[in-house]
């Protein structure tokens, strides 16, 4: 392995580090956003919304990312919407990161009890009070290990943007190893990149999630 | 009247070179998912150890999984191994190393977790009629893991499935390169087929992972006591 | 009621250096029917626990008719097939019909013939009035009639003494009754039992003597009428009166 090379590389990972992590934000961003719409549209039983959403759902997340950016970025052009690789990759993220963070808020809310509605009732609160006061914030606790795995799965699934050229890590050390063969160098920087990338997420969650449990349960 | 390229599937052998690339992925699904679950009860079961050092090494083990992208694994064997031994892998064998070394994680984590989560008293009151350890396992507590396993197993395949889609980055022919080499080849004659034909890639894997996930699902539901 | 069948020898348990029983000495007649009672956290359930082998123990000693229960070797635990025990949690056997539980230890650590055991079994569950639920699985069974199950699951390996850990304590009240009929009936019909519970009237009609457990060691013990009519200690009066209501 040559120390020079990595070195000269470095600033190549860098950028594309940043490009990755900011695609990968936003696209969770509009994960969360798509993924809560979602899941109240669910909880809610809203009339019209329902199947459509059921049905968004049970697509994406029964389908790879990979084939989802192809049709984006490939197919959607031929109808005349043509998109940049960069917000593809954000666009798909969104879509695949709603379906799964869907099931996780839906399931949160549901995983609270519906006698809460009642008591709350009983209490004299309005149906908006109980749903912010009373269920959202046992919901948010429940959705949270849920949440912080989607989180992981979202940001290792950045690693396929490189297939529509967006030029992030993965495509970064291809490049090395298919023009400069500087294969274990390339390597080498991917995994370190990667490791910067979601280690702290890693960590962070798991902190988060104890957090949430204790107090949850005061034990 | 543009067909956006659906009418590429039915042109040839088009349909039947797809299905052959969809085979591709779920031969390389099926056969890391039989060693997974092997070696996922092994290491499940080594896992509730309550050994140091087996602790240290599995949770480095998981932990690597979980937060490394498949696809830099999947680098790593295919193009790190050539470069440090000098021997030319063949793709389908990386992959598969890949898959079976995260479905092994996953595996294992998922037996650990059934293994525990059967309760104390279901040991104990085994213990107190006396079977032996041996027969607490084999008529107590492995029946009720498998039942729990199972859904889960399954639904490990729909997302090999899903996942094998990456092999194409390491140049294996399947139904998305398959697909690729259409269009291409019909560039001039349906210049809109990749709007239709990803469109039915797209289809085609949902048909496959989205039976499989409700069957997991309706396990699940039906043994959850 | 005749030789001592079971002995507790200057029991000593504790986890770490917290002592959950100290010093505790007990025999048990044939035929005699002891219920332990005391305040939560007295330590009597780790003593059934501790009889049955489920917990070790730091000194002291257990004797099944002068032999010692105390140890894991092969052949203590098969002596101890000779206790059976009632959990509070009726831990069934959730991925098996009620016959299969009642008969599977019979079957496989006792090596008797199926058929055998099978209509053992039928009599035993037809005794507690569950024999149409043979083929029922645990989840379609209410909690009273889950215990019951449990019970029979005990009776079919022929123990020589029972111990009941509260059973009743899980259970809706309307259940509760059904379960200690079955009990007293076990009672009645001769069965050495030692039974933990907070049933007291029921207590005081099954006891041939009761047992009272406080912070780890035998404060008082008797008759029912000695006990409950005239408790000897402060500890037993004050035990007794947290159970009455004053208007």
């Amino acid at each position: 392995m040559n120390r020079d090379v990595i070195v000269e590389y470095v600033p190549l990972y860098v950028e594309a580090l940043g490009r990755t992590v900011h695609i990968g934000l936003v696209g969770i961003l509009g994960a969360i956003l798509l993924g809560l719409g979602s899941s109240l549209i669910l909880y809610f039983q809203v009339k019209g919304f329902r199947r459509l959403t059921r049905a968004y759902i049970e697509l994406f997340r029964n389908t790879p990312l990979l084939v989802q950016l192809f049709f984006l970025y490939f197919g959607l052009p031929k109808l005349g919407l043509r998109i940049t690789a960069d917000f593809c990759g954000m666009l798909g993220l969104a879509l695949i990161g709603g379906s799964y963070m869907a099931e996780t808020f839906r399931s949160g809310l549901e995983a609270v009890d519906r006698i809460q509605f009642e008591s709350a009732k009983s209490l004299g609160m309005s149906p908006w009070q109980t749903f912010f006061y009373v269920i959202l914030p046992q919901a948010v606790s429940t959705s949270v290990p849920g949440f912080v795995a989607n989180m992981i799965f979202l940001l290792k699934e950045t690693s396929v943007f490189s297939a529509i050229s967006v030029m992030d890590l993965m495509f970064t050390a291809k490049d090395l190893i298919g023009m400069e063969y500087k294969t274990m160098e390339a390597l080498t920087l991917l995994v370190v990149f990667y490791l910067i990338m979601l280690l702290p997420v890693s960590v962070l969650g798991s902190l988060v999630e104890r957090r949430v449990r204790y107090g949850s349960y005061g034990d | 009247m543009d067909l956006m390229g659906i009418e590429l599937l039915f042109k040839g052998q088009n349909f039947l070179r797809i299905l052959g690339g969809l085979w591709v992925s779920v031969r390389i699904s099926l056969i890391s998912v039989a060693i997974s679950i092997g070696l996922g009860l092994l290491v499940g079961a080594l896992m509730t150890l309550r050994r140091p050092v087996v602790r240290a090494i599995t949770r480095v083990y998981l932990e690597i999984v979980r937060i490394m992208p498949q696809m830099v694994l999947l680098f790593i064997v295919y193009f790190g191994t050539t470069r440090a031994f000098g021997i030319h892998m063949e793709a389908e064998l990386a992959a598969i190393i890949v898959f079976v070394f995260w479905g092994t994680a996953e595996m294992g984590d998922l037996v650990r977790s059934a293994l525990i989560s059967i309760p104390k008293h279901q040991y104990e009151s085994a213990k107190a009629l006396g079977l032996s350890r041996a027969q607490t396992y084999r008529y107590i507590i492995l029946p009720q893991t498998l039942r729990r396993l199972l859904p889960l197993s399954i639904n490990l395949i729909t997302r090999m499935i899903k996942t094998t889609s990456l092999v194409m980055m390491v140049g294996i022919v399947e139904v998305l390169k398959v697909t690729q080499q259409i269009i291409e080849a019909n560039r001039r004659t349906s210049p809109n087929a990749a709007f239709g034909m990803f469109a039915v890639v797209f289809v085609i894997y949902f048909l496959v992972c989205w039976p499989i996930s409700m069957l997991s699902k309706k396990l699940e539901k039906r043994w959850s006591e | 009621m005749s030789e001592t069948i079971l002995k507790i020898d200057h029991l000593q348990k504790q986890f770490d250096s917290h002592v959950i029983l100290k010093d505790v000495s007990l025999s048990v007649k044939k035929g005699e029917v002891i219920v332990i009672i005391g305040p939560s956290g007295c330590g009597k359930s780790t003593f059934l626990r501790c009889i049955n082998g489920l917990e070790d123990i730091q000194s002291g000693d257990i004797l099944l008719e002068n032999r010692s229960i105390v140890g894991n070797t092969t052949q203590i635990q098969k002596e101890r097939q000779r206790i059976g025990m009632v959990f509070q949690s009726y831990d069934l056997f959730p991925h098996k019909t009620v016959l299969d539980n009642v008969t599977l230890a019979p079957r496989k650590v006792q090596k008797r013939d199926k058929a055998e055991v099978e209509k053992e079994g039928l009599q035993l569950l037809d005794r507690v009035g569950l024999a149409s639920k043979q083929n029922a699985y645990p989840r379609q069974l209410s909690g009273g009639q889950k215990q019951r199950v449990a019970i029979v699951r005990a009776l079919a390996m022929h123990p020589e003494i029972l111990l009941f850990d509260e059973v009743t304590a899980a259970l809706d009240p309307e259940m509760v009754h059904e379960v200690l009929e079955t009990m007293l009936e076990l009672a009645r019909s001769g069965n050495t039992m030692l039974i933990v519970t907070h049933e007291m009237s029921f207590a005081r009609a099954v006891a041939d003597r009761i047992v009272f457990l406080d912070e780890g060691g035998i404060v008082e013990e008797g008759t029912p009428e000695e006990f409950f009519e005239h408790p000897k200690t402060d500890r037993a009066k004050k035990f007794l009166a947290s159970f009455e209501y004053h208007r």
